[in-house]
């Protein structure tokens, strides 16, 4: 079976003061349907980017420099807008990090559901009220009769998310991209998010891609990891894989990083140094000024993906 | 125990939700007293204005363009002389406002005034906001977006800085010269000289509108273009938009009333404040009325537009919301 998502080679750059910064590169990822990949990695490694890029969202400055992103065997890179404005909202659906923000404060919720509808179904305005409705009620939303005609500020911070998942939703995409989406919420909330779209993947068979820095909702959320670190990709293994072996230095230091119960007065390990700005990245490898296991190679050249076990890549130099 | 009850309904009241930013904004601006007498002067005018306009229309003896020779620079309250023929005589029985050099009563050339007043500011100030609203949200949403050698943002601004450098008075004092006058032209011309200012705010707005995540999020739900532009963007830039409209009228009022007095705005026998206080310069000591009456009209039409925008910035902004 042909995965949902496969992108390979996926490069993209920013072109500023007529330098050119190549933020993403030769990023490789596939995701098949009913399985949710978590994309992992520190702010600004570029993993927001990568997500617009899937939905052909790059704005100038930016540029997809090269690559491939194949939905269900469709390239998107280079397709037309207007054939790229069909598949957004109505293949792909995206979850966005601050629901506080990103709904429109003007319009009721049941307008904004209703308007996706409206674009990319051929349902009458009665049907898409019901399925307004209808949606609500599957997100999790008490009382969707009432709900559906209020505005995004008489609502808590988690009801505003579960209708952005309404939203995303809405026209039962093949994949959900969940760029950090409980960041915002709080814990017990974040659990329920999660937990919904769980839910929702298994009843719908979703793809999703679940792109956050928390390793703790990797471990419980993902079934496969992507690390990925200034660009590129690190190391990528099903969850259990990279738990138990990681085979990167910085997702064996990311991993190190995690405080543990019982283990008190001893000071919390980090990694040294700081990512580097993507105008100074290393040569060689992008790890390699904090990497602690540094060999001479690592400096001089980029390593590449190896299968370390089945379904198991990194790319180090290291064994 | 016993204030147990009463606490509890307070509390209930405001866990309330708040209102719409609609609402909120009319209620701040009917506590806002200043604002409110600008909205009813306003709105008695703009009644008196659709009265007027189908009184003089149709009724005789409303007719601001009849001429009575004998009844000539008669003054406020004056009454009609014997002399004049039935058909000619004033509805009212009385001259309201006098008459002027020709014996016309001042009270219907009024009415028909204040249409053309309130129409040629109504409309020229949506020409205006429309061509402002154009040309801002292109330049603020398409900013980076290259022509050639120029971005959107650039040549569209640009322009518009080139439109503001004129002398809009005088632009308009030669663009009026050079056409035939017609009060069609007359509001063409000032609609077209004043949309700079809401095109500079607009693309502001849109500016940080577009950085916001409810943009992002309109456009990754597959929303076309112009969708996002006009109907997510626009209405969140709206505010100062009204604003600047309504006291936009304002101006577009006193410009129609210079270019009148001047002579180059609307042509006799129709009627504007700006003409009949025109015509009254001459008589300036010997009928006060006739200058007096325009005069005044356009003083409150103008005052009560700014007092209605002033409260309308104050309502609207979020920032001033405090109290």
């Amino acid at each position: 079976m042909n995965p949902v998502l496969h992108v390979s080679n996926l490069s993209i750059a920013f072109d500023i003061k007529g330098r050119s910064t190549t933020v993403v590169d030769e990023v490789g990822l596939y995701i098949n349907a009913g399985e949710t990949l978590a994309l992992v990695g520190e702010s600004g490694c570029g993993k927001s980017v990568t997500a617009l890029a899937l939905m052909g969202l790059i704005e100038s400055p930016g540029r997809v420099n090269g690559g491939s992103v194949k939905l269900q065997d469709q390239e998107l890179i280079n397709l037309p807008e207007s054939a790229l404005q069909d598949i957004r909202g109505k293949s792909i659906g995206m979850i966005f990090q601050e629901p506080m923000v990103a709904l429109n404060p003007l319009f009721t919720v049941g307008d904004q559901i209703g308007e996706v509808l409206l674009r990319h179904t051929s349902l009458s305005r009665d049907a898409v009220q019901r399925k307004c409705l209808e949606l609500l009620d599957q997100v999790g939303i008490p009382d969707p009769a009432r709900r559906i005609n209020q505005y995004p500020h008489e609502m808590s911070g988690g009801m505003k998310q579960r209708v952005m998942i309404a939203m995303a939703i809405a026209c039962e995409p093949m994949l959900l991209i969940a760029d950090e989406p409980t960041t915002a919420l709080d814990v017990t909330v974040q659990a329920q998010i999660l937990g919904l779209i769980d839910q929702l993947q298994k009843d719908m068979n979703i793809a999703v891609l679940l792109i956050t820095h928390n390793l703790g909702i990797v471990a419980q959320h993902a079934d496969r990891v992507t690390v990925m670190y200034a660009g590129r990709i690190a190391e990528s293994a099903s969850v259990h894989d990279l738990f138990a072996d990681p085979h990167h230095p910085y997702t064996q230091g990311l991993l190190k990083s995690i405080p543990r119960n019982g283990e008190t007065g001893a000071r919390l390990y980090s990694i040294d140094g700081a990512v580097p700005s993507p105008d100074q990245f290393p040569a060689g490898c992008r790890f390699s000024n904090r990497c602690p296991l540094v060999l001479e190679q690592c400096r001089e050249s980029v390593p590449t993906m190896t299968q370390r076990q089945t379904s198991h890549y990194a790319a180090c130099w290291q064994d | 125990m016993a204030y147990s009850a009463t606490t509890l309904d307070q509390t209930n009241s405001t866990i309330a939700p708040p209102d719409s930013p609609a609402r909120q904004a009319w209620r701040i601006l009917k506590q806002d007293r200043l604002a409110s007498a600008g909205l009813i002067i306003l709105a008695v005018l703009i009644l008196i204005a659709i009265a007027g306009k189908w009184l003089t229309d149709t009724q005789t003896g409303f007719d601001p363009a009849t001429v009575r020779l004998v009844d000539k620079l008669r003054p406020p309250m004056a009454s009609i002389s014997d002399l004049v023929p039935t058909e000619e005589r004033p509805a009212l029985g009385f001259y309201l406002l006098g008459t002027d050099d020709l014996g016309r009563d001042v009270f219907s050339r009024m009415l028909q005034g204040s249409v053309v007043s309130l129409t040629i500011g109504f409309v020229a100030v949506g020409i205006a906001t429309v061509l402002g609203i154009f040309f801002g949200a292109l330049a603020g949403y398409y900013g980076d977006k290259r022509l050639g050698f120029i971005s959107v943002d650039n040549l569209i601004m640009r322009f518009t800085d080139v439109m503001l450098c004129f002398p809009t008075f005088f632009l308009i004092l030669t663009a009026v010269a050079l056409l035939p006058p017609s009060i069609y032209n007359i509001m063409a011309i000032i609609g077209l000289t004043s949309w700079m200012g809401t095109a500079r705010f607009v693309r502001a707005e849109f500016l940080s509108l577009r950085e916001q995540d409810f943009v992002e999020a309109a456009r990754a739900l597959g929303l076309p273009a112009w969708r996002v532009l006009f109907i997510h963007m626009l209405p969140n830039a709206m505010a100062p938009v009204l604003v600047s409209a309504t006291i936009g009228v304002a101006s577009a009022i006193l410009t129609e009333s210079a270019l009148s007095f001047l002579g180059f705005g609307v042509q006799p026998p129709d009627a504007t404040w700006g003409n009949i206080l025109s015509d009254g310069k001459s008589y300036i000591f010997d009928a006060p009325w006739l200058f007096f009456f325009p005069g005044f009209a356009i003083v409150i039409v103008v005052l009560a537009f700014n007092l209605l925008g002033e409260g309308l910035r104050e309502a609207l902004n979020p920032k001033l919301r405090s109290r």
